[in-house]
């Protein structure tokens, strides 16, 4: 009797801690590989890990080496992260040299990870916005442009190229343990700038429970573009409250002094390029992902926000 | 009991507190809905505008058990008075109905989002974008919505113009269609008065970007307002063409004026 193939896995992105927890989910059925292009961490003896710029050639021997079946493209680098030019080169010239790699080598299944980031955060949005409305990010701020590039090219890739069996997933907020994203860190926060007056709704998904959402994305080969949410919502300011920060309102109107004061205190856990998604709400609709994945969040809000009030002055 | 406690015991009357307790709502963990509804927030609201609504308008709400008391509905009324003043009267009036009562939802301006404070607290009050989208949301998630199909045309109009029905957008009625929603006409008698506006400053409307800049005294009347609910009409989901919308349309819109009829022949005196 033959045992089965394990698959084997790359996943990009590993020093962070979503990616983390998606090896440790799949570890014990799959043969990982690790790859950052920030720093090689160490996974334990049965994963190699590396540190790799996805536009280096060498990045094509992983390729060669290891046969991939699939690939979970997590390492997405943020908007907080970097500079403008060398984020674009990593995320939207990265990834195009990653699907190339991936059709190249016959990968079968790709997970990549985008951000609800992508809708843009306009007054005039509809709540409940779901896959098929347009990505208004790009209008708002040069600083974005690179998060709707990354999706319009996986996007390409997806139609071009249907054995890749792309799936894209826009999460909106990660947050929980270990999460070194902009809406974590403000949650973690003492004191929490608002800006005064606009206290728009926003989802928040345990890191947990994306991790789930990923394994279960990756082990159901269904092409296609996926918002992923749960089915609550909580006010920004109302969200401060409940994880125990002192709110900093900062004057909203005109538009421009805001801005102008963002610009000019040039915060990275409230940068002036995401300011309208402080002031307007981008609720998306989970539910296509949640009826197509069979995918129920576990963890809610309360205990979400107990965690950042716990943890305020770490020991 | 804790300082916020104690001004809420003071602010909110126990039935009130009990009332919007028992009308069930599709809310998440916190108390909010996607559109930024809050359950806490609507007990103030609710309790201010009682006062407003017996007191100061001393509304007459007649028919207003003709709402159905559950799945997908679009209250359709005449808009008028400058103010969303209309909009919140038929909305009290719905929600405080002793039979089944329902929070219904009223779709406001596009400019609202962006004035700080108020566009949240209409958002916790109820009120949501008046985007079709968000339109066809709410009724899917069976919500009843108020629509004012005139926009500002109504609620902009001077007061020589009084009671009379501007033109009404065809979007209600392909919503009411294609989620098979009952549209219920409402005739709104009163509201004109309240802010009369004798000329509207374009050049300074467009200056401050708000819909319109009227001239009038900086105060709202106490007119005594009448609403009158008929009943639900129901438009089937056939493919027509755009003209016969128009007249399923104009159908509403004579209603709504029968029923304008009805409040002004009913009113005794303006105040």
């Amino acid at each position: 009797m033959t045992t089965p193939k394990r698959p084997h896995i790359l996943v990009t992105g590993a020093a962070g801690a979503l990616a983390q927890q998606v090896i440790d989910q799949l570890r014990d059925t799959c043969d990982l590989v690790a790859v950052d292009f920030r720093e090689q961490v160490y996974l334990g003896d049965d994963i190699p890990s590396y540190c790799i710029d996805f536009n280096k050639r060498v990045f094509e021997d992983l390729f060669r080496r290891y046969q991939f079946d699939g690939v979970i493209h997590l390492g997405r680098i943020q908007s907080s992260q970097l500079t403008r030019m060398r984020r674009y080169n990593a995320n939207v010239l990265g990834t195009q040299k990653l699907l190339d790699l991936s059709h190249k080598y016959g990968i079968k299944r790709v997970v990549v990870l985008s951000t609800y980031h992508v809708y843009g955060a306009v007054a005039y949005n509809p709540a409940l916005i779901d896959e098929s409305a347009p990505l208004k990010a790009a209008g708002l701020s040069a600083d974005l442009v690179d998060s709707v590039e990354l999706e319009n090219l996986a996007n390409i890739y997806l139609w071009r190229y249907p054995d890749l069996n792309i799936t894209i997933l826009r999460p909106c907020n990660i947050v929980g343990p270990g999460v070194r994203n902009t809406m974590s860190t403000l949650l973690a926060s003492e004191r929490a700038p608002v800006l005064a007056g606009f206290s728009p709704m926003m989802q928040f998904i345990h890191i947990d429970d994306m991790a789930d959402a990923i394994v279960l994305a990756y082990k159901k080969p269904v092409r296609g573009v996926f918002n992923v949410a749960p089915q609550d919502w909580v006010a920004y300011q109302h969200a401060l409250r409940l994880c125990g920060c002192k709110r900093i309102p900062i004057p909203s109107i005109p538009p421009v002094v805001p801005s102008l004061i963002l610009r000019t205190l040039n915060m990275r856990r409230f940068p002036s390029y995401l300011m309208a998604f402080f002031k307007y709400p981008v609720v998306i609709d989970g539910r296509a992902f949640a009826r197509e994945f069979d995918f129920k969040p576990r963890r809610p809000l309360q205990e979400i926000f107990r965690f950042y009030r716990n943890n305020k002055s770490p020991v | 009991m804790s300082l916020a406690t104690y001004v809420k015991s003071k602010l909110i009357p126990a039935d009130i507190d009990k009332h919007i307790n028992r009308i069930r709502k599709p809310i998440g963990s916190l108390g909010y809905d996607p559109w930024g509804y809050n359950n806490e927030a609507i007990k103030y609201g609710f309790a201010l505008t009682r006062q407003i609504y017996e007191k100061y308008f001393r509304v007459e709400a007649h028919g207003v058990e003709q709402v159905p008391a559950e799945g997908p509905v679009l209250i359709i009324a005449n808009h008028s008075g400058q103010l969303p003043i209309d909009g919140l009267l038929i909305g009290y009036a719905l929600a405080s109905r002793p039979e089944q009562p329902r929070i219904p939802r009223a779709m406001i301006e596009r400019f609202f989002p962006t004035v700080p404070w108020l566009g949240n607290l209409l958002n916790e009050m109820g009120a949501v974008l008046g985007d079709p989208v968000n339109c066809a949301k709410m009724l899917a998630n069976n919500e009843a919505v108020i629509v004012f199909p005139e926009g500002i045309r109504g609620s902009g109009k001077l007061y020589k113009d009084r009671y009379q029905l501007k033109r009404f957008g065809n979007g209600f009625m392909h919503l009411a269609m294609k989620y098979n929603a009952p549209i219920v006409p409402v005739g709104v008698v009163g509201c004109e008065e309240t802010i009369p506006a004798i000329a509207n400053i374009k050049p300074l409307a467009k200056a401050l970007g708000i819909p319109y800049a009227p001239v009038a005294l900086p105060a709202v009347l106490p007119a005594k307002v009448h609403l009158n609910f008929g009943a639900p009409m129901y438009f089937d989901n056939t493919e027509i063409p755009e003209e016969l919308v128009t007249e399923r349309v104009e159908t509403v819109k004579a209603e709504i004026s029968r029923l304008i009829d009805k409040g002004l022949s009913e009113r005794k005196k303006l105040f």
